[in-house]
């Protein structure tokens, strides 16, 4: 199975910076293994009074994304994420999107 | 007759007066009374009434447990689910167990019946007695994140209590939680009249406006107790008139008061003039509650 990751971003590109949350993240820049890109919004799982990080997970499980790099990704999340083999890399925050997608690549996250 | 002490803000004096009016109830009133504790994040009201608690079970809530087998992923529970508790992910159905309000939605809506009951434990509900006053408080499980269902189970354990113990039962004061949100609302629903315990600090002013607002739709008598009563009240006096809620009683700002909760004493314990204090409040409370409720 091919890397499919997926990070959580402020915005659709891969120059907009990493969005700390993963449940209430604006939204998703999904890489595949060639390097196209696209985004999933998120904003529904920002309106929801709970329950937002196990829908972005559900969202981003969709979109066969195989990792994930976010901020911080609280328990609920982390559970549904593992629940369908998602890899979780925490702590990619304060840098592009395409900076923690250099970094993981890298083997240095 | 059943009466909530209520508040705004927390740390006005609900238990105080809770207490203390169920400890003076049978001598004011010459009816039995119950004192229940409906704050389960943090009930206090047994330190002051000492009860001998003589039952304890626990209290659960239902949440779906999905047979894999059965389910077809449709997804229909999901979609339904306004709290994200049940959902599909990669071809697994999944409950999130302390995200569930136990509605039962998932179950009725799903198509092929693979929803059963499971539990989750939200407390224990304890009950006994303090003397001949009857005793009865919940407590949330730690790490339960909601309180309402607990809140409403005691409610209904109370309820067959009283159903059991026949007419004329006892009266039931209820020392509510603070705020003005679901536990809160939760608590006061069932209640035939409302006691306010505030005090006159820009916080308390400010919360007992919005407990005003929050009760006022209720529709039940309401009357208010100042508590910590010296600078300040006037501004809660006109509150008060405004809102034509009258104040049955106004406990002062006084050393002694607080020393008597610090070491667990009932301020009607306190001296003859607060013992006073309490029958005078009991009374007026019964009278504003009854004439409140057939007008």
């Amino acid at each position: 199975m091919s890397t499919i990751i997926a990070v959580s971003s402020e915005g659709p590109t891969l120059d907009d910076a990493v969005d700390p949350r993963f449940g209430r993240a604006a939204g998703f820049v999904i890489i595949d293994a060639a390097g196209n890109t696209r985004y999933i919004d998120n904003g529904a799982s920002q309106a929801m009074a709970q329950g937002a990080g196990i829908e972005s997970a559900r969202r981003i499980a969709e979109a066969g994304a195989t990792v994930l790099l976010s901020g911080v990704v609280g328990p609920k999340a982390a559970q549904a994420l593992s629940a369908v083999g998602v890899a979780v890399v925490e702590g990619m925050d304060n840098m592009t999107v395409a900076e923690a997608v250099a970094k993981y690549r890298a083997g240095s996250a | 007759m059943i009466v909530a002490i209520a508040s705004g803000k927390g740390g006005t004096g609900k238990t105080t007066v809770s207490a203390s009016l169920a400890s003076v109830w049978a001598e004011a009133l010459a009816r039995p009374v119950m004192a229940v504790d409906l704050d389960v994040e943090e009930p206090n009201l047994h330190l002051f009434l000492r009860p001998v608690i003589t039952r304890t079970q626990a209290a659960n809530l239902e949440i779906p447990v999905v047979d894999a087998d059965i389910c077809t992923r449709c997804g229909e529970c999901r979609e339904l689910c306004q709290f994200g508790a049940i959902t599909i992910m990669g071809d697994m159905p999944m409950v999130f167990a302390e995200m569930c309000h136990g509605c039962g939605g998932c179950r009725a809506i799903c198509p092929v019946a693979a929803i059963g009951r499971g539990t989750r434990e939200l407390g224990r509900i304890e009950e006994g007695s303090a003397g001949a006053i009857g005793f009865l408080n919940g407590r949330l499980r730690i790490g339960e994140a909601m309180s309402p269902p607990l809140i409403r189970a005691v409610l209904a354990r109370l309820d067959s209590l009283l159903q059991k113990a026949g007419a004329p039962g006892p009266d039931v004061l209820l020392d509510a939680p603070p705020g003005v949100s679901c536990p809160a609302v939760a608590a006061v629903a069932e209640a035939d009249g409302i006691i306010l315990v505030t005090e006159p600090t820009p916080f308390g002013i400010h919360d007992f406006k919005l407990a005003v607002e929050a009760f006022t739709p209720l529709g039940k008598p309401m009357a208010v107790v100042v508590n910590r009563a010296g600078a300040g009240t006037g501004e809660l006096h006109a509150v008060c008139r405004e809102a034509s809620l009258p104040i049955l009683a106004e406990i002062p700002d006084d050393r002694a008061v607080a020393e008597a909760y610090a070491r667990g004493k009932l301020l009607a314990d306190v001296d003859a003039a607060y013992r006073t204090m309490c029958l005078g409040l009991a009374e007026a409370v019964a009278k504003h509650v009854r004439e409140g409720r057939h007008a």
